[in-house]
């Protein structure tokens, strides 16, 4: 299967949601900015909707969607759980552990059986990276990356940049510190790709073994400099944070410090967590993000957190908008003609 | 394909808004508790200037905004249009009355009925539109109706208003005009 659909069309011949030609959400890096700019325009309606007293239409209804975790989440999911139920969509769980999986049912036949049943789009986490990508060559439903090993998490990339625009107006030319574990980070990873598009000046900042190799500026290959023009490199965290309009810590794995990457986590704290301190370098009026799970006392400090200009929770709120909007575009189907209702 | 000769021009336009405020005012005895909801695209533009033509008769300017009905829809595997913004004034307890620029099949109107749910509960709804072309397929009628324009099922009515077009006319276009 190729991943271009039908393109929906209103009436007057404006595309819905601007320029959008996915039959999948794998990751950012096949995105344009126009795409990007369609989701995150169309977010801000459907965030406008989840703030109704009562949010509940039928835009999606007969369309179904299943949360196929091969992963825990407990954000990601029930995000997509009720970005579906506002939107009237049927919205079915399944965790690997209570599945057929356990049965030893590979990934495909899961897909095409869930596919048998009439699943229009299913949401997959998987530990592997590029499980995903497996997936949608071999069934014709939607297949929406939530998160593929350390690879991808284009929902989550999508919800940080549109949260990072409604607060700070724009997203080109902003400063982006992201502190943490970026190897293994699959958010990191696909919110590069959002922010490079965008414009913005992209940090990263970890420990040197917690940095992928291919990055650092002796040794990044050619073709990264290229797509990624506008991204560094920074090991000292106070240099990161120097005027940085958005500080984005990234959650720790406490495995990394058996994989002998960090000599212990006390150290870790101590070098890399984002305190207040630490954030008096930043713009006056920065914002602080983390994609959670947090790991208080680690990466971030509490009272960071819980702090002013800590913009979490609205991160949270977002993602079920983002992933309305993802699920309305990836539901339009062929249009047909006007009824002929002048501008309905 | 605008150079059809105009059903109203822009004087007829101005007049029919006119009298659809007199007669929003007159059914509302006042403009007490009125709040005008203009449905996205083409309502909102036409709430506001009757708006305006009844803050002038009366001296007071009623509530008024616009209502989205997109995602309410129950044609939208045919069309997926991009919603457009609702802001609406308190409408619990009030008398809204939706406005629309061409009143068709009564499926626009069946959703706004379930949009305005999401928003509170009015104590009378009422419909006023620009344009009647007939061609219903839901047992729905406006109480308040600027013009009756007798057309094919394929025609094409176009409302064109100052605020988007540049000027005010009210167009059928005969046929099908858009593939």
């Amino acid at each position: 299967m190729t991943s271009t659909a039908s393109v929906p069309t209103t009436e007057d011949g404006r595309r819905a949601g601007g320029a959008w030609n996915h039959q999948h959400v794998l990751d950012l890096d096949d995105f344009t900015v126009e795409e990007i700019e369609s989701v995150l325009h169309l977010a801000d309606r459907m965030r406008e909707v989840l703030d109704r007293r009562i949010a509940r239409m039928p835009a999606l209804r007969g369309y179904t969607v299943v949360n196929l975790f091969y992963e825990p989440s407990t954000r990601t999911r029930v995000s997509f759980e009720l970005a579906g139920k506002v939107l009237g969509a049927d919205v079915i769980s399944v965790t690997a552990n209570t599945s057929s999986v356990v049965k030893g049912e590979s990934l495909i036949d899961t897909v095409r059986t869930l596919r048998a049943m009439r699943a229009d789009a299913i949401v997959m986490r998987h530990s592997i990276a590029g499980a995903p990508y497996l997936a949608a060559t071999n069934t014709d439903a939607s297949i929406i990356n939530a998160g593929d090993g350390a690879h991808a998490h284009p929902t989550q990339a999508l919800l940080d940049l549109y949260t990072i625009k409604s607060r700070l107006g724009s997203i080109a030319g902003k400063r982006v510190v992201m502190i943490g574990d970026i190897s293994h980070s699959r958010v990191a990873r696909s919110d590069m790709w959002g922010l490079a598009a965008m414009g913005a000046e992209v940090v990263l900042c970890g420990p040197p073994t917690l940095l992928p190799r291919g990055l650092r500026a002796q040794d990044r290959p050619p073709h990264a400099e290229a797509a990624l023009p506008h991204v560094t490199i920074e090991t000292d965290i106070d240099r990161a944070i120097e005027g940085a309009d958005v500080v984005m810590a990234l959650r720790l794995q406490s495995e990394r410090q058996q994989g002998g990457l960090l000599p212990s986590i006390r150290e870790y704290a101590q070098l890399y967590q984002v305190t207040e301190k630490r954030l008096a370098k930043a713009k006056p009026d920065h914002v602080l993000m983390h994609p959670g799970p947090k790991n208080e006392g680690i990466e971030i400090a509490g009272s960071v957190a819980a702090g002013q200009h800590s913009i979490i929770e609205e991160q949270v709120t977002n993602g079920v908008a983002i992933r309305m909007a993802l699920l309305y575009l990836l539901s339009g189907r062929t249009d047909l003609p006007t009824d002929g209702e002048g501008r309905a | 394909m605008v150079n059809s000769a105009p059903i109203l021009d822009t004087q007829a336009v101005r007049r029919t808004l006119r009298r659809l405020a007199h007669e929003i005012v007159e059914a509302n005895q006042g403009v007490d508790d009125l709040v005008l909801l203009g449905i996205q695209r083409g309502g909102a533009a036409i709430a506001q200037r009757i708006a305006n033509d009844i803050e002038e008769i009366e001296g007071t300017r009623p509530g008024v905004g616009s209502l989205d009905v997109t995602l309410h829809r129950d044609d939208l595997d045919r069309r997926h249009p991009t919603p457009q913004p609702s802001t609406l004034p308190d409408i619990d307890g009030k008398v809204v009355v939706l406005v629309d620029d061409v009143l068709m099949t009564g499926r626009t109107i069946r959703a706004a009925l379930d949009a305005l749910n999401d928003f509170g509960r009015p104590r009378i709804v009422r419909l006023a539109v620009l344009v009647d072309r007939g061609h219903r397929e839901l047992p729905i009628r406006a109480d308040i109706v600027g013009k009756n324009i007798p057309t094919a099922h394929e025609d094409n009515v176009r409302v064109l208003l100052q605020e988007e077009d540049g000027r005010d006319a009210v167009i059928v276009l005969p046929g099908r005009m858009e593939s």
